[in-house]
């Protein structure tokens, strides 16, 4: 057990890019946590696709031992937060569990807008912040020019020497200015505080699945002292653990005999599911635990829905278990049973955000081989009823079009506003604001930042899920940044729009959108369809229509010719071959109204492009 | 019962850029080889096909047949009758190139015993059969025409239609000459772009553009019009004839009756066992001279599979199948070999007919057949 006024506990706050990977790397190496040998291109990404994407997904942690000028030696925990607004809330936690966080920004680039939300954030949680401006020795470095920018932007001291609360200069790359970090560190972010006498309380701050130890559970501990053998009590979640293993990561996984208060490591418990462990939750011991649990707990919901159907219906079982394997290691998504006339068996899954929903979706197919179609993300609308003949008004809170009710029956309907904060070249700006004007957005700020705008706009979520982000990156040639929060439910007149192929409906294609967008987002997609349904041997009509009302329409003309002239003596191989084709290409696609619907026209249907 | 034996000549002077066939350019063949080897080949289905039925047909196909000397031809035939015996009605079958050189074998060929000739005419304009890569001229090939009909009972006459850029008035003219020739008996054929031949190469590398389906549908239509109108009414999808003169040997195929078939390339079905024979001339002629016959594959059928390939065949006929005839033939009930609801879907649109037992494709709805098959034919009975 380290004293407490030896201890740091920090995060790093960095835009994509900007170099925070390579500094923690620089940091641990430092430290001597892994030989030259040992150090693979950041540590702390371990999944894929966190390295792929330069996200992070889980927090981690890294316990480094620091021998100061002083001379005296520090305990140095760096938390490595998720790095996304899907998961804001296991982000409050990470940055719950520190004393500060070191600010890195890109000599070059400057500050970033998504950086920004993720300072005011720890500013929130009383952090004292070390800015570092990185790659100094790029040719297009102008540290001093940053760093006027960090003061005028951010609102916090960065000119000057590091020593004196200025910024700290490095370039990670090169490994210059290193050691000043770590100084700065020590300096400047205070000790934490706590009490080893006191009952314990120890805040959950992130769990996942390892299939050696179960469940691993990161920790802070507040009071107390938490060590193996001890019998503990989450609760929030109300369950009893015996503590069986207590360590931390330097990064390598070490056995400790506990820790105290200040202190940040890991548990294990023989917990089986990650669901268990509740991120927020507090762990405190069963005899003379604590009574009141620690503040800021919440429980996570689920704010985008969409079915999930594998493309072949023969690998249910195995989306099945697949799903199941990665819930285990992710507790924020939800899942349950689905059937779609239209593909079958498949899930209704819920996530944080859509960056969650892409995660999920693209270890499901990279990480299980499944083929799958995913169908329109939902929000979460809350739908009032009026009273009827056997039922009181009520409320309910809908997240699949196929539930939708009875449109007699709604008052009211409400749904999820975001506040977005576009940061992007000012070129692009004017097609930004149309994006969002389009999307029903409403500008509340628009500010300049050297040849940068920085937009605020709310929005409704479900102009968002579609392809929002995608648009704005292509219209931005990816320069722009987009961070959101949500904002609360806003009344909205939202309809059931439905899909109809040979005038029966599609479910997998229905989608609730605003009135006033309804007949845009029809067109779009009768005229996508149009395109990618094959010629049948009937005209096929396709319909978009709200209600009984026709909104749309389009026609597919019926294949007039398709035939062998000549069969070649009596050779029929060759036509059986094609019998045989045929037959297969049916079973990948699926039928509606005796029109076969090839899988692609589901995906790309939904596609809401505006070419 | 019908039983059909189908006798494959490769050679030819020169290939055709639409053919797919097993056709082959060779300087010269050896008749005597070929003769034993043919002879041969015949034995050996002989030995296959025990049974003290005669013969209803025999065809020459190819390659180009009517290069074939008129003393092979006559040799072929005479062994043929000496092993099965031919039923008193038998249609011998040869296709021919409408050239003059060939027409000049005719009266030889039909006292050979050949009583019907298929005579590739392709089309009755110079430029279309130059683009065809036919070396014969329309002329020439419409007095062969009238030298065929002079030598042979039956004279029946092949064209290809659908061309890239021919209009409806184009074949509208076209064709009614060619039905004012008077033979009983047309092939009309759609041309159709295969792989691997020098057309599929032209197309790809835009060289011309096929005429498309909706246009080639235009001229489908008019066909059967105009043969309906003049007394020879498609019973096949392409192929027309008066009544009573349909060819009986191609009718074995699509009623899914045993025929035999011999020389490279040639298929079989006879005693539920699918055969082919050696492609490549040479093969061929290696293949026999070491076991005695040129198959290079038998296989069985099983019930499934004969029925699927009955349904494939039989569809294309506007008499249809009988399906609880195929059901004894095959198994299972009748219902079973086409999707009922699928049925009873084109039945609405009237793609489909049903009278009792009878069960088959109307008039609109063959020029979609293929797309048809697919939906008709019951999955289970379809290999995945």
């Amino acid at each position: 057990m380290t004293d407490l006024s030896k201890i740091r506990n920090f995060s790093i706050i960095a835009h994509i890019d900007h170099g925070k990977s390579t500094l923690a790397d620089r940091l641990i190496q430092h430290c001597g946590g892994l030989t030259d040998r040992e150090m693979s291109e950041q540590v702390l990404d371990n999944m894929d696709i966190e390295k792929e994407r330069g996200i992070t997904i889980k927090a981690q942690t890294v316990r480094l031992n620091y021998t100061a000028r002083d001379g005296e030696t520090y305990e140095l925990n760096l938390m490595d937060t998720p790095g996304h607004v899907d998961f804001a809330y296991e982000v409050s936690r990470s940055l719950a569990a520190c004393e500060g966080a070191l600010l890195v920004v890109d000599a070059a680039q400057g500050v970033e807008a998504q950086t920004l939300a993720n300072v005011y954030q720890s500013i929130e949680h009383d952090h004292e912040i070390v800015p570092v401006i990185n790659k100094i020795d790029l040719p297009a470095a102008e540290p001093e020019r940053v760093a006027e920018e960090i003061e005028e932007i951010v609102g916090i001291e960065a000119t000057g020497a590091w020593e004196e609360g200025g910024a700290v200069l490095t370039s990670a790359k090169s490994g210059i200015g290193i050691e000043d970090t770590l100084e700065a560190l020590v300096r400047r972010i205070p000790a934490p505080t706590g009490d080893r006498d006191a009952p314990l309380k120890a805040m959950l701050v992130d769990s996942w699945y390892d299939p050696y130890l179960g469940v691993v559970i990161l920790v802070r501990v507040m009071d107390g002292v938490i060590k193996k053998g001890l019998n503990v009590k989450f609760m929030q979640g109300g369950t009893q653990h015996l503590i069986d293993r207590v360590g931390c990561f330097t990064p390598k996984r070490t056995d400790l005999p506990e820790l105290g208060p200040g202190e940040i490591g890991f548990i294990t418990a023989q917990i089986k599911e990650v669901e268990q462990a509740r991120v927020g939750d507090t762990i405190t011991t069963v005899k003379g635990g604590a009574e009141k649990a620690l503040a800021g707990y919440k429980e996570v919901q689920p704010v985008v829905f969409c079915g999930l159907f594998p493309v072949d219906a023969a690998d249910f079982e195995k989306l099945r278990e697949s799903i199941g394997k990665l819930r285990l290691n992710d507790a924020s998504f939800s899942y349950e049973m689905e059937s779609s006339a239209a593909l079958g068996f498949g899930f209704r899954a819920g996530f944080l955000g859509l960056l969650h929903l892409e995660i999920i979706q693209e270890r499901l197919s990279r990480e299980y081989d499944l083929d799958l179609i995913t169908t329109a993300p939902s929000v979460v609308y809350r739908v009032h009823l009026g009273h009827s003949k056997t039922e009181d008004a009520k409320t309910i809170d809908i997240h699949n079009p196929a539930d939708w009710p009875d449109v007699n029956r709604i008052e009211t309907i409400e749904e999820p506003w975001i506040k977005a904060v576009i940061y992007t070249p000012d070129e692009y700006l004017g097609a930004i604001l149309k994006l969002c004007q389009d999307r029903r957005g409403i500008q509340t700020d628009l500010t300049y930042v050297g040849g940068r705008a920085q937009v605020s706009y709310e929005l409704p979520l479900n102009e968002v899920v579609f392809d929002f982000y995608d648009r704005l990156k292509s219209i931005s040639r990816g320069y722009a940044s987009f961070d959101y929060e949500q904002i609360g439910l806003r009344e909205g007149d939202l309809v059931k729009m439905n899909i109809l192929v040979n005038a029966e409906a599609v479910d997998a294609l229905s989608l609730i959108v605003h009135r006033s967008v309804a007949e845009e987002r029809g067109r779009g997609m009768c005229e996508r369809l149009k395109d990618l349904i094959p010629r049948h041997l009937f005209k096929i009509p396709i319909q978009a229509a709200i209600g009984g009302k026709v909104i749309a329409r389009e026609t597919i003309a019926a294949l007039r010719k398709d035939v062998t002239a000549k069969c070649y003596g009596g050779d029929i191989t060759r036509k059986k071959k094609l019998l045989e084709k045929q037959k297969k290409g049916k079973a990948r696609m699926r039928e509606y109204g005796n029109v076969s619907i090839p899988q692609e026209a589901f995906i790309a249907a939904l596609r809401m492009g505006e070419e | 019962m019908a039983r059909a034996l189908y006798i494959h000549w490769p050679f030819c002077i020169a290939k055709c850029p639409y053919c797919d066939f097993n056709s082959h350019v060779r300087k010269t063949a050896d008749t005597d080889q070929w003769r034993d080897a043919l002879l041969a080949d015949m034995h050996h289905e002989h030995l296959q096909a025990v049974s003290e039925e005669p013969l209803t047909s025999i065809f020459f196909g190819g390659g180009t047949p009517s290069l074939m000397p008129p003393a092979l031809v006559a040799g072929l035939l005479q062994e043929a009758e000496h092993l099965w015996g031919f039923a008193h009605d038998i249609e011998i079958t040869l296709e021919a190139n409408p050239s003059s050189v060939e027409a000049a074998n005719f009266a030889d060929l039909a006292a050979a015993g050949v009583n019907r000739v298929s005579l590739g005419v392709q089309s009755l304009h110079d430029e279309a059969l130059r683009f065809l890569g036919r070396l014969h001229g329309a002329d020439e090939a419409l007095q062969a025409v009238a030298v065929a009909q002079d030598r042979f009972e039956r004279v029946s006459i092949d064209l290809i239609y659908a061309r890239p850029g021919q209009s409806e008035a184009d074949w509208h003219a076209e064709l009614a000459r060619a039905l004012s020739l008077g033979t009983t008996h047309m092939s009309l054929y759609q041309l159709t772009i295969e792989p691997s031949t020098r057309f599929a190469t032209d197309v790809r590398q835009g060289v011309f553009e096929p005429l498309d389906d909706d246009n080639a549908a235009d001229l489908f239509g008019l066909t059967r019009a105009m043969t309906a109108a003049a007394g020879l009414p498609a019973y096949e999808i392409s192929n027309h004839a008066a009544p009573g003169q349909e060819s009986r040997h191609n009718l074995t195929y699509w009623r899914y009756q045993d025929y035999l078939g011999i020389g490279p390339g040639a298929h079989g079905r006879r005693c539920e066992t699918a055969t082919v024979r050696h492609r490549k001339p040479e093969n061929y002629l290696a293949a026999v001279a070491a076991q005695r016959h040129g198959i290079a594959e038998a296989r069985a059928l099983d019930r499934a599979e004969q029925a699927s390939e009955a349904l494939l065949m039989g569809l294309r006929l506007a008499e249809g199948v009988d399906l609880a005839d195929m059901a004894r033939r095959f198994g299972g009930n009748p219902a079973a070999l086409i999707d009922q609801a699928k049925a009873q879907l084109y039945h609405d649109l009237g793609m489909v007919w049903s009278h009792g037992d009878r069960f088959g494709v109307t008039e609109q709805g063959m020029p979609l057949l293929e797309a048809l098959l697919g939906e008709l034919v019951a999955s289970d009975l379809v290999a995945s």
